[in-house]
């Protein structure tokens, strides 16, 4: 937009101020639903306070340039919060464009300038519109990655047993990519905690093969040069024939079938004897 | 599989001494940082850098490393260039095989460096200098 | 040169390697260790590479020619603080630290040290009674 339209246009935006921010606002207001009045009718007056003091920098008016960086900023905090509030991108980017339908309202469409001036107007709340999206597709990018995070937290629980001793049982499908998060975490726990021994438990694991034996393996071994050890329990039938029958090797690496058992060994390697009281007499 | 294109400046650290190794690392380091590859990522790119620069320093005679940031189009990745001079590689096969001249050859470094990395070529020629690139995509 | 700090706990040293210094002073490190080792009669030199973020092959090489050097002076080595992104890159790599042991922490290093329990599962409990009958 050159200089002379934008000057325009920031005569147009003060000149019509109140009532343009009243339209913008309530068509703002009808696309979106569950937001309160207040505070909607904040974020546009924002909104429109930075497009304003935009236009005001003069000159040839961009979306990326300088002059721009604060109506950036508050556009991209408000496509974040809708992102976050569960908005649709259309109903998140219509809320911009709402300002297009709000200018047709107060145009002279008799005036060639004005409609020519209108076109300018136009691709630049278009541009802002694309920006509002762009950021909007990046905050549910994250949102989605951080909630994947936690459910992957959530689904490789970690128990301290023992002083020392910590159990991590695993559940589901080990993947690659599962499998590399499980073993870093298993590792920072044994950090974290000071707990030397890990005893990893794979009953809730449906199937176990080469790919997820080596994943177990390559953790075992990360564990040993850490200073720590694991032993693997939980093993069921079915799993210790698959075992065998893939000739997957786990070396002096200790299985156990229960967890009990395994930490019953890990007790005594810790130094540890369990015995049974005799029983009391009546 | 589109060629990596390179996004922004590649950055470059001669490796002349010992020194530059740590250099190396931390060049490697803060760029891998501004990839956003994870921790372990991080790790294992640094750690292959380490070896192919001290590579480069004791084999090589010294050069220096080109660090860049590279897409593919669909993710963002880091690529290492190692570069000298030197006599060159006479056989590659045997130099790429695990403990090759364990502590005193080529050994561990560019076979290890290797695992550690997703993409890694080499061109040596006896005599003509040897140029190693790895790169290391975010995940 | 600047060199390493040695620390004397007992009969037991203790280094501790901070970021980006192991490189150069990876010949002067062998040397000041054996030295003191001698000069103090000390049994064990715990190594604290928690600070250390990358471990390459001549880091991991230092570690296993000090701790050959260590036992030829009738001292064991022990490794502590490994951070497990450089446990991971070391099994990649395909390191295997020879002759070094290792522990999660100086603490656990000195009980290890002074006869408590090594880390290790492998070896057999003495009878392998079953948990539940």
């Amino acid at each position: 937009m050159d200089a002379a339209t934008t000057a325009r246009f920031g005569a147009l935006l003060r000149g019509h101020h109140d009532g343009l921010l009243k339209d913008w606002t309530a068509r703002v207001m009808g696309g979106l639903h569950g937001l309160s009045e207040a505070e909607l009718g904040r974020q546009v007056e924002e909104l429109y306070a930075a497009l304003l003091t935009a236009v005001d920098e003069g000159g040839t008016l961009d979306v990326g340039g300088p002059a721009s960086a604060e109506l950036r900023a508050v556009l991209a905090e408000l496509s974040r919060q809708r992102a976050q509030q569960g908005f649709t991108s259309t109903e998140t980017v219509t809320s911009v464009y709402a300002l297009k339908e709000a200018v047709t309202e107060v145009l002279d469409t008799n005036d060639a300038q004005q409609l020519r001036d209108f076109v300018a107007y136009s691709a630049l709340i278009d541009q802002l519109g694309l920006f509002t999206v762009e950021v909007y597709a990046r905050a549910r990018e994250e949102l989605i990655s951080d909630q994947a995070e936690q459910l992957l937290e959530l689904s490789t629980p970690v128990v301290k047993l023992w002083d020392g001793v910590v159990a991590v049982p695993l559940i589901g499908t080990l993947d690659s990519a599962r499998a590399q998060v499980v073993m870093e975490r298993l590792l920072q726990t044994l950090v974290d905690t000071g707990s030397p021994y890990a005893i990893i438990d794979i009953t809730g694991v449906p199937a176990v093969d080469t790919q997820v034996a080596q994943h177990i393996l390559r953790t075992v071994v990360a564990a040993r040069l850490m200073g720590a050890d694991c032993v693997i329990s939980g093993i069921r039938p079915q799993i210790a024939q698959t075992i065998v029958m893939l000739g997957i090797e786990f070396g002096d690496i200790v299985t156990k079938a229960s967890l009990a058992d395994a930490l019953l060994h890990t007790l005594r390697a810790g130094g540890y004897e369990v015995v049974r009281r005799p029983p009391r007499d009546a | 599989m589109t060629t990596p294109q390179p996004v922004g400046v590649a950055e470059v650290q001669g490796i002349a001494a010992d020194e530059d190794v740590i250099r190396v690392r931390q060049l490697v380091r803060s760029v891998a940082v501004a990839a956003k590859l994870s921790l372990v990522d991080q790790t294992k790119l640094v750690t292959a850098a380490s070896e192919l620069a001290r590579n480069t320093l004791t084999h090589g005679g010294g050069g220096r490393v080109e660090v860049e940031t590279v897409t593919d189009g669909r993710r963002t990745g880091i690529r290492v260039s190692f570069l000298d001079s030197g006599p060159g590689i006479a056989n590659l096969e045997l130099a790429l095989t695990d403990g090759y001249g364990t502590g005193v050859g080529l050994g561990l470094g560019l076979s290890g460096a290797r695992r550690l990395v997703d993409e890694f070529e080499i061109e040596t020629k006896a005599g003509r200098g040897t140029r190693v690139t790895a790169i290391k995509w975010a995940r | 040169m600047q060199r390493v700090p040695v620390l004397r706990l007992g009969d037991v040293l203790l280094v501790s390697i901070q970021v980006d210094l192991a490189d150069e002073l990876a010949p002067w490190l062998q040397e000041d260790l054996a030295d003191e080792i001698v000069a103090t009669g000390a049994r064990a030199v715990l190594i604290d590479i928690s600070a250390l973020e990358v471990v390459d092959s001549f880091t991991g090489r230092t570690l296993s020619t000090i701790a050959a050097v260590s036992r030829v002076l009738d001292a064991e080595t022990v490794v502590v603080g490994m951070r497990p992104a450089v446990a991971i890159t070391l099994v990649e790599l395909g390191l295997t630290l020879h002759g070094v042991r290792t522990a999660l922490t100086v603490e656990l290093g000195l009980a290890v040290l002074h006869g408590g329990p090594t880390a290790s599962l492998a070896a057999p409990a003495a009878d392998d009674l079953r948990a539940s009958p």
